[in-house]
């Protein structure tokens, strides 16, 4: 068990190796109640998240769901979050555990009239249900319900119960996270164990996510970053007339970036990559830091993410990561780092 | 978790197995079902070590762990099998999963050491 924002979660339950195929093979399941739920709602809520968020909320149709940024002045992340939107002035906000108080802080200092909050964080569960057999386990669950679209959300009652259904992961696989109130996740984890699907923990997750070149907030994110240099531009309406931290965007893209966050593989097997490993040019010199890293199951190679000079690195370009001392040759490879 | 009776025991969750004056050292069954999926053991070098000095890196995907000299001596043999099988720690941790031999000269560091019984009530 390891501390996660606050929560004490399992890092496996029997092998990251063995939790990573299961999810890419069949099915998995991730308890994560940890990470939080905060509903928006009333008449300005639209044109209020659409000044506060980076990514455009009127494109999202009632029951689609986006990836999108909470950005400072300066346009670095405070946190990253998926948006759904349930009803017209309906709007469900998933974050990040270890942000919910900043986030909710940041969301109330900017509190418009016509606009409600409702943290309901610690009320709330999730699981994520993972991997190409996850429809069917949908299906077997409920009786015979069907998943919503990919991208897509249904706000639905089960059995008297409210439940929150999307089409969304962050695993790289098909599959969808159900949001009950917290009294109903050990009903739910028990008919998913009936099904045989895999628990799965922290390892596993982040296992799956690097192999997308998912990122996680507080390692590649952070509030000295900005949503491009983190490669992640495509979910910024720069096109927006107004939202917090677009001057700051703008005037980094007239610029030009000079550092962009990279996707490293090893050359060779050897010892898993880990954050805060150094990553050098092939001259020797520091050019970076990974932050993020581990053993690729699926590539059987280590793969690490870090912000590198883009002047002086591209794709291919050879670098050097640094393990105990011990200069391991490596190389800048395209994103993702795994494919269907 | 086993524990074989003919080993000793470290509280750092190595096992040492006296042979003459040869030692044979590897991670417990405890150790690696904690680890999990060990993926690269980095291995000793051969030569004169202090008792306690890390000597080696036992990587797993979830984390690093250092591997100590249970006993001084010098280091005479390490199992370079390992090098292109390393999941070996965790399927047979007694057996094909040991990881380096030691020439011992005082047998009372061995003596020292935890038995089958005093290690399991440890790691209870």
């Amino acid at each position: 068990m390891v501390s996660f924002g606050g929560w004490e979660l399992p890092v496996m339950y029997s092998s990251i190796i063995a939790e990573h195929q299961a999810v890419r093979e069949r099915v998995g399941v991730f308890d994560i109640s940890h990470m939080g739920q905060v509903f928006v709602s009333g008449s300005e809520a639209l044109e209020w998240l659409n000044r506060l968020l980076a990514n455009d909320v009127e494109g999202l149709e009632v029951g689609e769901a986006h990836y999108s940024f909470l950005l400072n002045d300066q346009g670095g992340v405070i946190d990253d979050l998926i948006i759904y939107r349930l009803e017209e002035d309906h709007f469900l906000l998933l974050v990040n555990a270890a942000k919910i108080s900043e986030d909710v802080a940041w969301l109330r200092q900017h509190l418009e009239e016509g606009v409600n909050l409702e943290n309901v964080s610690d009320e709330w569960a999730g699981l994520a249900i993972q991997g190409p057999d996850a429809s069917e386990v949908y299906f077997k669950i409920t009786e015979g319900r069907t998943l919503p679209a990919r991208n897509h959300v249904d706000d639905l009652s089960h059995l008297g119960h409210r439940m929150i259904v999307c089409r969304t992961g962050y695993t790289g696989e098909d599959g969808f996270e159900l949001f009950c109130p917290a009294s109903q996740a050990k009903y739910w984890w028990g008919l998913l164990m009936e099904e045989e699907v895999t628990p799965c923990g922290l390892g596993a997750r982040d296992s799956l996510r690097l192999e997308m070149c998912y990122p996680l907030n507080g390692a590649d994110l952070s509030p000295s970053r900005s949503p491009l240099e983190a490669g992640l531009g495509f979910f910024v309406a720069l096109e927006k007339e107004r939202f917090i931290g677009r001057e700051a965007l703008l005037m980094q893209k007239e610029e030009g970036l000079s550092e962009r966050l990279m996707a490293i593989q090893l050359d060779e097997k050897g010892a898993p990559p880990r954050p805060g490993y150094t990553v050098l040019d092939r001259e020797g010199l520091p050019i970076g830091t990974l932050t993020s890293g581990g053993l690729s199951p699926t590539l059987g190679a280590g793969i690490g993410l870090a912000y590198l000079p883009t002047g002086s690195i591209k794709i291919n370009a050879p670098v050097l990561i640094e393990v105990r001392g011990k200069r391991l040759p490596a190389k800048v490879v395209k994103k993702p780092f795994y494919q269907k | 978790m086993t524990a074989p009776d003919n080993c000793r025991y470290t509280p750092d969750h190595e096992w040492v197995r006296l042979d003459g004056d040869i030692a044979t050292i590897g991670i417990t069954d405890h150790a690696q079902e904690e680890l999990s999926d060990v993926v690269f053991v980095e291995l000793p070098d051969l030569g004169d070590v202090d008792k306690a000095s890390p000597v080696g890196v036992v990587e797993s995907v979830k984390a690093a762990s250092d591997i100590y000299a249970p006993i001084a001596g010098e280091i005479v043999e390490v199992n370079t099998e390992l090098v292109t099988d390393p999941s070996k720690v965790n399927s047979e941790p007694f057996e094909g999963g040991w990881i380096f031999k030691m020439k011992i000269d005082d047998t009372s560091q061995y003596d020292a050491l935890m038995d089958a019984t005093s290690y399991t009530s440890v790691v209870r």
